[in-house]
């Protein structure tokens, strides 16, 4: 089991939010979503605001919302770095479910669109930490 | 008459001793904090080097990429001045010294150019509130500094530059060494100057895939470079400024105990001359009992 590990760390400007082995991780790219096992070969990619799945050593599925950024592959260790990360069982859901609605009314009323860009965006992580919570109903 | 100049004295020390008690807790307080933003500065590490790792390696791949934030301007017309004080004073020379750095770099410049200030911190903002130039001003960001208050400075400089208000922009801040040095230090924040890789690391070229390509992932990175680079000036800021608060505060509790000292030699020299003169006028008080008796 331990043989198919490699270190999977989240980096944030404030601290590292968690440095463990890892089997298998699958990462909100640009393009669509992208899965990393051991070996993988050297890859620098962009991320999406999304939630982030691994699966670590026991097995257990975990999931993490993260707000873009990238990820760094290279010699089994994977670096995550986003602007903000958490884990999917710290996620305040009222708190998420507040600011989706707030967002999603915000988008609602396009008479002032000058901060329609950065609604959308609070929208697309209000969704990303339902999903990593695992709260998210359509 | 000599026992008033002793109750004098004595209000005095009490004054004195009060104030060396508020600045021996003031000093421990900077301590305190000067370690909590010592360790902050600490976590911010890995993410800044490894997004300034990863921009000098994608510098190195990406030739021609065309970006508003890379691009040198031929007309400057205007360089904004992004200047880090404290909130507070209290602590030495530390505001004064960053702000005269800033106006240092502001007079060495020899192009005839307009110059505007992004003042962070109340001490930066009152100083150029009064003079003119102040383009904005971020104030009351608290000890803990959180990455959101340096996306949004680097929100509004990457706005202006992108505006073309501002052509260039640099940052004045504290660099924390130690304790006892914190060095006023100016550093140009844009156009983006892409970070050099180190010389052993040239050697080994890697060849990495890029997701979408490398180019994308350049431009994807270039505001948050911006961020990172503010957000680890403000935390170096923090740093230096409880460093020489603490320093000050240190040289204030010595001063402090030092006229203690002074004023506690005078006022039992004065409590002596007192207890002399009584002295003088019970023996000659006697005395003349003496004579007359005879």
């Amino acid at each position: 089991m331990a043989d198919n590990t490699y270190l999977l760390e989240v980096v944030t400007p404030e601290r590292v939010l968690q440095s463990k082995q890892v089997s298998f991780t699958v990462v909100p790219a640009i393009d669509g979503e992208l899965g990393i096992m051991k070996n993988h070969a050297p890859l620098v990619a962009a991320l999406n605001i999304g939630v982030l799945r691994y699966v670590d050593e026991s097995g257990s599925q975990n999931k993490m919302a993260v707000s873009g950024g990238f990820i760094e592959v290279l010699d089994n260790e994977a670096r995550v770095l986003a602007e903000t990360a958490e884990h999917g069982h710290e996620i305040d859901v009222l708190r998420a479910k507040a600011a989706r609605e707030r967002a999603e009314k915000r988008l609602q009323q396009r008479a002032e669109n000058i901060n329609y860009a950065r609604a959308e965006q609070a929208l697309k992580r209000a969704i990303a930490r339902l999903k990593a919570a695992g709260a998210y109903t359509d | 008459m000599a026992g008033a100049g002793i109750r004098e004295f004595k209000r005095r020390i009490r004054s004195v001793k009060n104030t060396q008690q508020i600045t021996k807790a003031m000093k421990m307080v900077s301590a305190a904090k000067l370690r909590r933003a010592q360790e902050a500065a600490e976590a911010s590490r890995p993410y800044n080097e490894t997004l300034r790792d990863t921009l000098a390696r994608l510098a190195a791949v990406t030739f021609d990429v065309q970006h508003p934030l890379l691009a040198k301007r031929e007309d400057v017309k205007k360089v904004g001045y992004v200047v880090i004080t404290a909130d507070r004073g209290l602590c030495g020379a530390y505001n004064t010294n960053i702000i005269r750095a800033a106006n240092a770099s502001i007079e060495a410049d020899e192009r005839k150019v307009e110059h505007g200030i992004i003042a962070v911190g109340r001490k930066a903002r009152d100083f150029y509130r009064k003079r003119s130039g102040l383009d904005a001003e971020f104030v009351n960001l608290g000890d803990n500094i959180s990455y959101a208050d340096a996306r949004e400075i680097g929100q509004y400089v990457i706005n202006a530059y992108e505006n073309e208000e501002l052509d260039e922009v640099h940052l004045v801040y504290a660099k924390f060494v130690n304790v006892l040095r914190q060095v006023p230090t100016v550093t140009q924040l844009l156009p983006i100057v892409p970070p050099e890789k180190d010389e052993e690391e040239k050697e080994i070229v890697i060849d990495y895939l890029y997701e979408p390509s490398a180019d994308e992932i350049l431009l994807a990175l270039l505001p948050r470079y911006i961020g990172s680079q503010i957000f680890n000036a403000l935390l170096e800021s923090k740093a230096s400024e409880h460093g020489a608060r603490m320093t000050a505060m240190g040289n204030a509790t010595d001063n402090a105990a030092e006229i203690i000292d002074t004023l506690t030699l005078a006022m039992n020299k004065a409590r002596q001359a007192a207890i002399t003169d009584e002295i003088l006028d019970i023996v000659g008080g006697a005395e003349a009992l003496k004579k007359g008796g005879k």
